[in-house]
């Protein structure tokens, strides 16, 4: 599989990544080189063998249904959490107009 | 409210053309009742001060990891339970991609390839008057968790829409039914009975004007029999009627759209209640490519049978297996016991109420059902809409209600009496032992004998006219002796009297 | 008085607890190599001289009061800018976070500071972690101590990602600094440089507060200038974190105590894969060398296989950019970093302006490989089957450590390279991770020790791979190469 200036355009448009055209341009052989080159894992007989789910030994734990337990996790928070905003106000973060 | 709604199993849109079926699947997102957020410490609380309730986890900082929350697993997994669903004690979580301003991390972590809860199914009923005569089983396709967005407001400035990240990372469920409706009254009904479920369940409070759960509705049309159409969906609808409201207005426009010659496209809408019709969400149109993948942050969800056993042994009895053990152990109609197990707060009463009254009297929960189902569903209901804070009357206690059923199932005091004395008990100062016993009903044979004697005396023509085939005037007769005791005799035994000292 | 940054961790440790020096006078001489090298080497993005005498006079208050001072007490360390700290800016050396300032601290450096250790400042390093030569950083490339013994004044590359902290700890500039691993970011530049570095087994460190760049392969680890620095560092960084769901919960074991470069009844495993056509003869020659040692040290040595080793790199290239590819989505301009807001623009234009002007090329690179590679059709082919053969990987490596304890290979296929050789190139900087990637992928603890110097005078380093939870192995059998390695070059100074 290769891509072309159109599909790097769109992988482009949906990573919200801002391309030139040029900049497009120059992508198609690079993403290509790296393509070509990744898919020699199609000569890997996988038959019967799972994806990797959890690469050591480990199993899901749960937390407790506790607000505020550690407060590096917990809420009541809101300073902290604006504090790096480029836009914040009364509270809120602050984004250009979204009309749904 | 009820689900509402005569059977419309055959229901049909009459095209231009001719009969149109729609097809009705829906996926109802409900919110976890739980006290943490799926994957941070932060509260779920409804109503709080914007960004009050949001961790650095849930504005996803860097660097920031999610741990799931016990409780919202719990929670979803009783659900499963409850609809009878395969229980997956293998899940995962997958990444969700795309951007948008409510979603801080640039992905919602959901359940796309392991849900938690499979196949299962409910059954729902289709005529409140008829409980068991029309029911219908709906497929359920799966169960997943998820987390929810945060909320974005349009209307505070001028160039800026603000952003509330406080329901970011609150649990849900979603909820995914197979296409097997076939009406607005099905949908309707469905989306009813969910509620009924989780509420009974516990695992969400059902609220749907708070948003705790909200049906996306798809829907197609297609000439009966044949194949599946294009479907729309509609997002976010959030009441019964609006589903039905959806459905049927959605269906329309389809029909009206292939009769006119085009073609339906797939595509997502919104309702608007005010126009009462659903438009085209076009913020939402670009392609969407979600890139679900397995988070890797995660590990994949292993529940043992310990936590699968507690899971089932904290399952309250569900509305379908009570409402048939009120018809079947405790004697009620299908209606009385459709009526009783609607939600679970009159439920809950109607079962404390009768426990009471069964120890108070000593007598089986069979022979006095009917009289508390009475009380609670008819004789003391209007009376506790027309009465200052109602239900929530401080003197409307479990012990007055007792006191005045047993009264009224022993025949000491009629049911009519029985609702009097209570008004008169919730609305002024009176000792409702004592009035109770001011108004016991007299069976003294004697006394009623006199009275009607006298009353038969005084109204010799209307005692003619009924022996001459005037039979309605009868309950003129028992109305005047029951004036003439001050409404204490016994019904029963006025009665016996009455069409005695009548046959003479 | 001795030159207080020729002492590494253990040493300034013993020293102040001892009372030989102060951990203040520890934190000036550090403090002072830090700001005579930055203009020449850039290891740095921020210092923060003040963080580091703070910690300093609070050890040497507990020790006048007696007090325990800690496994790190009184050592001063440098901190990958991929660690969120309180109250100092945290980039992972992009612009897209410039002036970020956490209002948390990452888990393993609140254990550094909570175990006695100060910060000098935060180390620059690959924008996001991405990248084998610092040279993908928006604040500019980190420059190598080294210089071939050619005479050529050529700057080398100190390795990625964790190129400050390479070139930090080899320059005297840090006893220690903390790195991360993804593919080998903490052992390639460790043998670029002349130092140790190991990552422990997946799960050891958590990840909470680390900047993520793959969640899957992430792990933190320390560099130092020699195995028991390092065995002393990574106690401190290492242990149990509810926070983080893959976090191990398991005791963190005494690794200095443990520490024996005595190998007897081990066995060490040889990949016969990794002796590649073309090899370059020194670093064979060094692996050469590494086996006479470990068979000096007691160590029995087996030939093993792991047949999967060449798709190790290609499956790494589909994994770790998928994983980035939504693990960077949140730096979009709305809650932190940089926002750029063309006129009259949309918030999905918003998006698409910010992260152009926030990333650096290789980012916007590997976040548009990880996007393909999840898009909808190519998904099973790509990410699916690059998770199957990472099992197949996995597999292999188990298979061996049925024959042996350990493994050891070289760290990376050449000495240090020169800036700009291979910038240009993604594939042939990508290839530089050829040995290192392959345990990074099955969670394994990985170590480099230096091995010696090449033809040109630059640092070789031996990677030493172990079971899961085997830190100890790993370590004992670095230990037993330094000892008879007797690496003791440095870079000679010139900045
Ligand atoms: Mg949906
Ligand atoms: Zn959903």
């Amino acid at each position: 599989m290769s891509v072309d200036t159109a599909t790097v355009a769109k992988i482009a448009a949906l990573a919200r990544i801002k391309l030139s055209e040029g900049e497009v341009a120059a992508m198609v052989p690079e993403l290509n080189g790296i393509l070509a080159w990744v898919e020699q894992l199609g000569e890997v007989d996988v038959t019967g063998v799972e994806p990797m789910t959890a690469v050591i030994e480990n199993k899901q734990r749960l937390r407790d249904d506790v607000v505020n337990a550690d407060p590096l996790t917990g809420g009541d928070n809101r300073d902290a959490v604006l504090a790096n905003a480029p836009a914040a106000e009364h509270g809120f973060f602050g984004v250009p107009k979204v009309i749904e | 409210m009820g689900p509402i709604g005569t059977v419309m199993s055959t229901y049909r849109i009459q095209g231009a053309t001719g009969e149109w079926e729609v097809v009705i699947g829906l996926e109802v997102h409900a919110q976890v009742s739980s006290q943490a957020k799926l994957f941070s410490g932060a509260a779920t609380a409804f109503g709080a001060e914007p960004n009050s309730q949001v961790s650095l986890v849930d504005a996803a900082m860097p660097g920031m990891l999610p741990v799931p929350n016990r409780e919202c697993i719990r929670q979803a997994v009783r659900t499963g339970m409850a609809i009878n669903a395969q229980i997956n004690k293998w899940s995962r979580f997958d990444r969700k991609n795309y951007f948008y301003a409510d979603l801080p991390q640039g992905y919602q972590i959901s359940q796309l390839y392991h849900p938690i809860v499979g196949e299962g199914a409910i059954e729902v009923i289709l005529d409140e008057k008829g409980p068991e005569g029309s029911t219908k089983t709906i497929g359920i396709e799966r169960i997943h968790v998820e987390q929810d967005a945060g909320k974005l407001m349009h209307d505070q400035h001028p160039t800026m829409s603000y952003v509330d990240l406080n329901r970011s990372g609150v649990a849900l469920m979603e909820i995914v039914s197979r296409p097997d409706m076939r009406s607005p009254a099905e949908a309707g009904a469905y989306v009813a009975k969910l509620r009924q479920i989780l509420r009974y369940v516990g695992s969400c409070d059902g609220n749907m004007d708070q948003g705790s759960m909200r049906a996306d509705v798809n829907v197609s049309v297609r000439r009966p029999g044949e194949p599946f159409g294009t479907r729309t969906e509609t997002k976010n609808v959030n009441s019964v009627r609006f589903v039905m409201a959806v459905v049927e207005q959605e269906a329309k426009r389809q029909v009206g759209v292939i009769e006119d010659g085009g073609a339906v496209v797939q595509e997502t809408r919104l309702y608007d209640p005010d126009k009462n019709e659903t438009r085209s969400m076009r913020s939402k149109e670009d392609a969407h490519d979600y890139r679900y993948f397995p988070d890797p942050d995660l590990l994949p969800l292993e529940l043992d049978d310990a936590f699968l056993e507690e899971c089932r042994a904290s399952l309250p009895e569900l509305p379908d297996a009570k409402r048939h053990r009120y018809e079947t152990a405790l004697g009620l109609s299908p209606y009385d016991a459709a009526q009783l197990t609607l939600e679970v707060e009159t439920y809950l009463q109607f079962e404390e109420m009768l426990d009471a009254v069964v120890k108070a009297s000593g007598k089986g929960e069979h022979d006095l059902a009917k009289r508390v189902a009475n009380w609670l569903l008819s004789e003391r209901a209007g009376l506790l809409k027309s009465i200052p804070e109602g239900a929530a009357h401080p003197k409307n206690t479990v012990e007055a209600n007792t006191a005045l059923i047993i009264a009224a199932s022993e025949g000491t005091i009629s049911g009519g009496k029985a609702k009097e004395i209570f008004a008169a008990y919730l609305t002024s100062d009176i000792d409702l032992a004592a009035e109770i016993d001011a108004n016991k009903q007299t069976s003294d044979t004697g006394a009623i004998e006199a009275a009607i004697a006298k009353i038969l005396a005084d109204n010799a023509d209307k005692v003619a006219e009924f022996k001459g085939g005037k039979e309605a005037l009868f309950g003129f007769f028992v109305g005047q002796t029951m004036k003439a005791m001050q409404g204490k005799a016994n019904p029963q035994v006025v009665n016996e009297l009455l069409r005695k000292a009548l046959a003479n | 008085m001795t030159d207080l940054t020729e002492l590494g961790v253990a040493a300034i440790r013993d020293g102040v607890a001892k009372g030989d020096f102060t951990a203040v006078e520890v934190a000036e001489a550090f403090n002072a190599n830090v700001a005579a090298a930055q203009e020449a080497l850039n290891a740095f993005i921020v210092a923060t001289p003040e963080k580091a005498l703070e910690a300093a006079r609070a050890t040497d208050a507990k020790r006048a009061k007696g007090e325990p001072l800690g496994k790190m007490g009184g050592v001063p360390i440098g901190m990958k800018d991929l660690f969120a700290t309180k109250g100092v800016q945290t980039t992972a050396a992009s612009h897209i976070l410039e002036g970020f300032t956490p209002e948390y601290e990452s888990t393993v450096s609140q254990k550094l500071w909570d175990a006695g250790a100060g910060m000098l400042g935060k180390l620059n390093l690959d924008q996001f972690a991405m990248g084998s030569s610092n040279e993908t950083s928006y604040f500019g490339n980190v420059i190598s101590p080294w210089r071939r013994k050619d005479g050529g004044n050529a700057a080398l590359a100190p390795g990625g990602s964790s190129g400050g902290s390479s070139a930090a700890v080899s320059a005297r500039l840090a006893p220690a600094a903390t790195g991360t691993d993804t593919g080998g970011s903490i052992r390639q530049p460790a043998a670029f440089t002349g130092i140790s570095g190991i990552k422990p087994t997946y799960g050891r460190c958590s990840r909470w507060g680390i900047v993520a760049f793959a969640s899957s392969l992430d792990q933190a680890g320390p560099m130092a200038r020699d195995v028991r620095d390092c065995a002393i560092m990574l106690e401190a960084m290492a242990g149990f974190d509810p926070k983080d769901s893959t976090s191990l919960d398991m005791p963190v074991p005494a690794w200095e105590a443990g520490l024996s470069g005595d190998l007897t009844g081990k066995k060490v495993g040889i990949p016969r894969e990794y002796r590649m056509d073309g090899m370059d003869a020194d670093v064979a020659a060094s692996w050469d060398a590494g086996i006479a040692w470990l068979k000096d040290a007691g160590a029995e040595i087996v030939d093993v296989s792991l047949p999967h080793t060449k798709y190790a790199l290609p499956a790494y290239y589909i994994i770790a950019p998928a994983e980035a590819s939504s693990n960077l989505a949140r730096y979009d301009g709305v809650r932190y970093g940089l926002r750029d807001l063309p006129d009259g623009a949309g918030l999905q234009d918003m998006y698409a302006a910010t992260r152009a002007a926030g990333f650096g090329a290789e980012v916007k690179r590997r976040i548009l490989i990880g996007t393909y590679v999840l898009s909808a059709g190519f998904y099973d082919a790509y990410y699916t089957q690059a998770q199957k053969v990472r099992t197949l990987i996995a597999q292999d490596f188990k298979n061996a450590f049925t024959l042996c304890d350990v493994i050891l290979a070289p760290t990376a296929p050449t000495a240090a390279f020169g800036l700009g050789e291979k910038s240009d190139d993604p594939l042939s900087m990508y290839l530089n991770d050829v040995f290192a990637v392959p345990a990074s992928l099955a969670g394994l603890p990985a170590m480099s020790v230096p091995a010696g110097l090449n033809r040109e005078g630059l640092p070789l380093g031996l990677q030493i791979v172990g079971k899961p939870f085997d830190e100890q192995g790993v370590l004992n059998a670095g230990l037993a190469i330094e000892q008879r390695a007797a690496f003791s070059a440095k870079p000679e100074k010139w900045w």
